[in-house]
Formats: C-alpha cells, sequence, structure tokens
C-alpha cells in the first residue's frame, strides 16, 4: 500500500506541455509521470528520463537463442547419436544456420516482451490508479506528487500558471495491485486524507 | 511567396476529414461499441460453416489415411503443400507491413498495420494445419520436438529443411502474435477506459494489462517496437526463404534452383499484400474507415504489387533462361515440356496471366487509384499465386525421373477441397472476432501522425510557412 497525494492537470497542446514539463521541472515539484495517449517525440528527453536499456538486454537474450541453438545441435549431431546425412560432415554448420537464426529471433523476442512486461509492472490482471480517463483518449495528463513538504495550492496554481486544464487533487496508491477493472476498490476513506491538505 | 511549403507536394495527408485526437478514437472504437451488424452475422456464420466442414474433412483424413486426398505415386504433395505455401505467403505482408515499413519510416502503414498483422496471425495458424494434418499419422507429430524422450533418445533431423520449417513457423507464430499484441496493449486501454459495461471493463481491462500511458512505458514500447520489428524483417525473409528450401534443396527436377528463396519471398510479398488489399477495401467500406485507410494507403500496397509482381515475372523468365542455359535435360523438360505445354499446361499459362501480366497493369496511376479494379486484381494476384505453388509442386511431381512412375492426372478430393475451405473458415471466423472485438487499426499510431499527416494541421502551418529560412531555422532548433 503506497497511498500518495497527487496535484493533476491536462493539456491538449504539446507545445503548452513540453515548455510546462520544463518548468516544473526548474521550479524543482516532484514530477510523478505525464500519461499521454501515444507516444510523443522528445518527451521522454524533456522529462529528464534516462535511455531505456531494453534493446540490450534483447541483444543478450537473442545471443542466448544463437548459443543454445548452435551447443545443442552440435551435442546431438557430433556426440549424442552421430549420423550419416548424404555423406556431409558431421558438423555441418550451414545446415544450423536457419534453426540458429530462428532460436535467435525466438529467445530475443519473447525475452524482450517479458521483461517489458516486467519493467512496466504490466500483466493480466494488473490494476493501477489512472488520474484521468482521457490520458488514453486526447488528453495529455502531467502528474506531480505532493511530498510533505509541497503545498498543493501552490502546485495547482503553478498547473494553472503553465496552461493546464481540469487541475484536480487525487489521493491514490502509486503503485499496482491484482484487480479487475469492472469493480471498484475502496483502498482507503478519502475525506480524512483531503482535510489534511 | 513563401519558401517553404508545409504540404508536400508527393505525399498527400495520410489521414482525411480533419480528426481531433478525440474523433480517431471515436471513429475506430465505433465498431468495437456498437452491436454487431446482420452483415456481420452472415459472415461470421458462414465462416464456420466452412470451419466445421473443414474439421469433418480433417476427421475423414486422419482417420482413413492421406488417400483420402488422391495423393499417390510420384505426386505426393498436391493441394496440402500447396496451400501450406500459399497461407504462409499471404501472411508475410503483414509483417512487411507492420516491421519493414516502420524501419523505413513510413507513415502509411499506420492506417494498415493492425489489420494486417491480425491476418498475418490468422494465416500463419491456417498454414501451421497443413504440415500437422498433412502427416498422416499426425499423432506422432510431437517427434519433431527436439525433447530428451525414451527413444534412444532420438532427436529430430536437424540437416532437413522440413524440421527447419518447424522451428521457421513456430518462431513466426510466436514473435508475431508478441509483435502484434504488444501493440495492441494501448489500444485495448482506450477501449477498457471508455467502457461503459462491466463485461467489457473486465475484459479489456485484462487484456490491456493495465497499461496507463505513462511516459517511461512508452519509451520502452517504442524500444520494443522498433526491436521487433529489426527482428521481424529478418524473420520473414528468412521464413520464406526456409519455406523454399522444401523444394530448392531437394534434386527434382524444376524445385532445385538457387532462384527459390528471392523468388518465394517476393512471391508471398506479392500475394500478401493482394489479400490485404482484398480485406482492407472490405473493411474500410463495412467499418467506415475510409479517412484512415485512404486512396494514398491503397495506392501504395498497389505500387509495392508491382514492384514485387514484376520481381516475380523476373523470377519466371530467369527460371525459363537457366532452364535452357543449364543444358541440364530433366529441367529443359519440365519447363518446356511440362510446364509450357503439357497436361498442366493451362495452370501455367493462368499463372502467368494472373502473375506477370496483369500486375502490370497497376503502372497506370488511374487504376492504381481504382477501387473496384483493385479488389477484382487482389482476387487475380491470389489466384494466380495459389496457382504458382501448384504448378512449382505438381508439374514437377507427375514428371519426374523415372518414366515408369509418371503418373497422368491429379484431382483434388472433396476432402482435399474441403481442408482448404476449413481454413477459410478459420480465418474469416478469427478476422471477423478480430474486425468486431479488437481495435482494427492502431489507434495510438495514428494519433502520434496525425499532427504531421492529417489534413487539419496543414492549415495551421500557413503561418509557418510565411517565415523567412532563418527565422523557421531558428524557431525548429530552439523547440526541442
Amino acid at each position: 500500500m503506497d497511498i500518495r497525494k497527487f496535484v493533476v492537470g491536462s493539456f491538449d497542446d504539446e507545445a503548452v506541455l513540453f515548455p510546462a514539463v520544463e518548468n516544473v521541472r526548474k521550479t524543482g515539484y516532484k514530477l510523478h509521470d505525464v500519461y499521454t495517449p501515444f507516444p510523443v517525440h522528445g518527451l521522454d528527453k524533456a522529462m529528464g528520463l534516462r535511455d531505456t536499456s531494453l534493446h540490450t538486454a534483447g541483444f543478450i537474450y537473442g545471443l542466448t537463442g544463437l548459443t543454445t541453438a548452435l551447443s545443442f545441435m552440435s551435442w546431438v549431431l557430433t556426440k549424442d547419436w552421430i549420423q550419416n546425412y548424404g555423406g556431409k560432415p558431421h558438423f555441418s554448420l550451414p545446415a544450423w544456420i536457419p534453426i540458429m537464426f530462428e532460436l535467435t529471433v525466438l529467445f530475443s523476442a519473447v525475452g524482450m516482451v517479458l521483461t517489458f512486461c516486467y519493467l512496466c509492472q504490466i500483466a493480466p490482471f494488473v490494476k493501477k490508479h489512472h488520474f484521468s480517463p482521457r490520458a488514453t483518449d486526447d488528453r495529455f495528463v502531467m502528474v506531480i506528487e505532493c511530498t510533505s513538504t509541497t503545498n498543493a495550492q501552490e502546485v495547482e496554481n503553478f498547473l494553472a500558471g503553465v496552461g493546464a486544464q481540469d487541475i484536480n487533487v487525487q489521493v491514490a496508491e502509486a503503485g499496482w495491485w491484482l484487480g479487475r477493472y469492472d469493480m471498484d476498490r475502496k483502498l482507503f476513506e478519502t475525506q480524512t486524507q483531503t482535510a489534511t491538505a | 511567396m513563401s519558401v517553404i511549403k508545409y504540404e508536400s507536394f508527393v505525399r498527400e495527408p495520410l489521414v482525411d476529414g480533419d480528426k481531433t485526437y478525440k474523433q480517431v478514437t471515436e471513429d475506430i472504437v465505433y465498431t468495437i461499441e456498437a452491436k454487431p451488424t446482420r452483415l456481420w452475422y452472415i459472415g461470421f456464420w458462414i465462416a464456420v460453416v466452412l470451419l466445421l466442414f473443414g474439421v469433418y474433412s480433417l476427421y475423414k483424413e486422419v482417420v482413413y489415411g492421406t488417400g483420402q486426398w488422391n495423393l499417390g505415386k510420384t505426386i505426393g504433395w498436391g493441394w496440402d503443400i500447396t496451400n501450406f505455401v500459399w497461407w504462409v505467403g499471404i501472411g508475410h505482408a503483414g509483417t512487411l507491413i507492420s516491421a519493414i515499413l516502420l524501419l523505413f519510416r513510413q507513415g502509411w502503414r499506420t492506417g494498415v498495420n493492425r489489420a494486417a498483422e491480425a491476418m498475418t496471425i490468422f494465416a500463419v495458424m491456417c498454414a501451421g494445419q497443413f504440415p500437422i494434418w498433412h502427416m498422416g499419422r499426425v499423432w506422432m507429430a510431437f517427434f519433431v520436438m527436439p525433447y530428451p524422450n525414451t527413444r534412444g533418445p532420438l532427436w529430430p533431423n536437424f540437416n532437413s529443411p522440413l524440421l527447419w520449417d518447424v522451428f521457421a513457423i513456430s518462431t513466426y507464430f510466436t514473435v508475431s502474435l508478441l509483435f502484434w499484441y504488444s501493440g495492441l496493449l494501448p489500444d485495448f486501454a482506450t477501449v477498457r477506459d471508455r467502457a461503459k459495461t462491466k463485461l467489457r471493463k473486465l475484459l479489456y481491462g485484462v487484456a490491456s494489462f493495465g497499461w496507463s500511458g505513462s511516459t517511461k512505458h512508452w519509451q520502452r514500447f517504442e524500444s520494443l517496437s522498433l526491436v521487433l520489428a529489426g527482428l521481424s524483417t529478418p524473420l520473414v525473409l528468412s521464413v520464406h526463404t526456409i519455406v523454399s528450401f522444401d523444394f530448392a534443396t531437394s534434386v527434382v527436377p524444376g524445385w532445385h534452383t538457387t532462384i527459390f528463396p528471392p523468388y518465394f519471398v517476393a512471391g508471398a510479398v506479392f500475394s500478401g499484400f493482394a489479400m490485404v488489399q482484398t480485406l482492407m477495401l472490405i473493411v474500410r467500406k463495412v467499418m467506415n474507415l475510409q479517412d484512415y485507410i485512404t486512396l494514398g494507403h491503397i495506392e501504395a500496397m498497389n505500387k509495392v504489387i508491382v514492384l514485387t509482381g514484376s520481381i516475380v515475372g523476373c523470377a519466371y523468365l530467369t527460371e525459363l533462361f537457366i532452364a535452357w542455359y543449364g543444358a541440364n535435360p530433366y529441367e529443359f523438360d519440365i519447363f518446356y515440356k511440362y510446364r509450357i505445354a503439357g497436361a498442366y499446361g493451362w495452370s501455367y499459362w493462368l499463372m502467368m496471366t494472373c502473375n506477370v501480366i496483369s500486375p502490370q497493369l497497376f503502372w497506370f496511376k488511374k487504376l492504381r487509384r481504382n477501387i473496384g479494379f483493385t479488389f477484382f486484381m487482389s482476387i487475380i494476384v491470389n489466384v494466380g499465386m495459389w496457382f504458382e505453388r501448384f504448378v512449382i509442386i505438381v508439374s514437377s511431381l507427375y514428371r519426374d525421373y523415372l518414366p515408369s512412375s509418371w503418373s497422368l492426372y491429379y484431382r483434388p478430393t472433396i476432402f482435399e477441397i474441403g481442408f482448404y475451405l476449413g481454413t477459410f473458415g478459420l480465418f474469416f471466423v478469427c478476422f471477423f472476432l478480430f474486425a468486431k472485438y479488437f481495435p482494427t487499426i492502431a489507434i495510438a499510431e495514428v494519433k502520434s501522425i496525425l499532427k504531421t499527416s492529417g489534413e487539419t494541421y496543414k492549415t495551421k502551418m500557413a503561418d509557418l510557412e510565411q517565415l523567412s529560412l532563418e527565422e523557421f531555422d531558428k524557431k525548429m532548433n530552439h523547440h526541442h
């Protein structure tokens, strides 16, 4: 259970969003995330996010597939049960290339997708708090976290100043939990939490 | 007179009709949220009937043997392997549209890639049926899997193209499925967040894996898409090359030729794009998506068809030349005695007309942009490509090396036809379900190209066009 307080603002134009993100970083508020309906080019750089190493992981998985295929086939065909296929040499590397290639691709793809799901913490029946239903439709939703030293009203004013719409305060679970989207879950009492704002 | 022009002279807008992001969502999700139409029910139940007939045909084959298929001496492969290669070929267009066009940064792929990838997955499912069920003793199909067993352990023959096929098709299916599904996650989230009924919220909630649209997640998503695209591209090329090796690595005259790998791959792209055209022309009409699958998309796909059709035509002519130049009497006879003339000459000339002559008509812009003609051509190309595989397989097998084994006529039985129709049933059952319950166009991807390639933003760029070069340069560099 990781309940935190957030101030949420929506944007509908990238030209307003980008300067707003720069402003947030300058003023030092804790930018929790920006939720967008599609990947916005350059937004991760603007937010100061580190580049992902997912492709490196993919490369390593691919290498694993390649070595698995090569070592298994050479063991089978030169050690375990040697067969004479049309007088070809026992270590027939050219004939193994198709399967080596396929396993490289297979391991890399499956490994990357599983790693992707693990890193993003997504899976069937995983549920998260969604700050705005329009984040997957047509709005860019910026969420700023209110730590113990942040004044929520100040953040709201700031967001209004940079051009955000639908500004609101939400107290919500920051992580994920297992659940169904057709059933709501009351994690906490809203009344007591907002009173301490 | 402004120096800078926003609208390209060469490219038309990829999304017509002045759309906002919200409208994109509304247009594409509309069919998911609306009740199925009568047309949908009719199509779906016809497909189910075909599928059931296919199951019955398979029952006859499994219980009574492959003799039910009129396969016999020398013609050991007939409709079964023809259909296998035909379906695999069709599947390749989907991956090409998603993966190769992503690597080439072609924005127009976004209108058609989701449905094309779905087509790929269903086509590969259909293709996979043939190698499995044509085995005869299909209950021993697991013999092809390299697992430690009590038979020695007896391993499969890793040097055989037939086994390479097993790995290739399984890998192709898995990777295509992963690529398609990971692209679907954000779109399922879009449907989930609009869902009104409990069942929809539950199902699309599970399907979307809890996707939130976080920037970090999009960053990883783009990296994943790029790498999967980079992997899928050589995968497509390798899969159909491996399928071509089923023939090329043999010594059968007419099969044993090094041109098969590139020829098969080009042919696969050719027939695949024709099938995409068939499906897209129907989908855009029935689901009212003409603003997203524009005439520009249709034309671009027709250009690919004329390109790959020409490559295929080139390959046919090369085969004929080498059959003469190579002075191999068996190969010469196959091409000049038994394909051009002979009992199967009709299939050869049908193939030539459909595949070589007819796509050349797409050099004419008017025909490329004509919907009715495109639909007609897409059927012609698919028929032609089916005959190409039929010609390769049957006309080489019925007259191979030993005259005493020559067979005269091969005619498909009702069960072979039934099996083929059954795969159409399987394909269309899956496709109808996809068209109804899944977003048929990649919503997030279309939104990401909307600003740069939609029709609306042309007008908004008017003031940008009025700037001088220096001002424009400064403005652009300051922005990011």
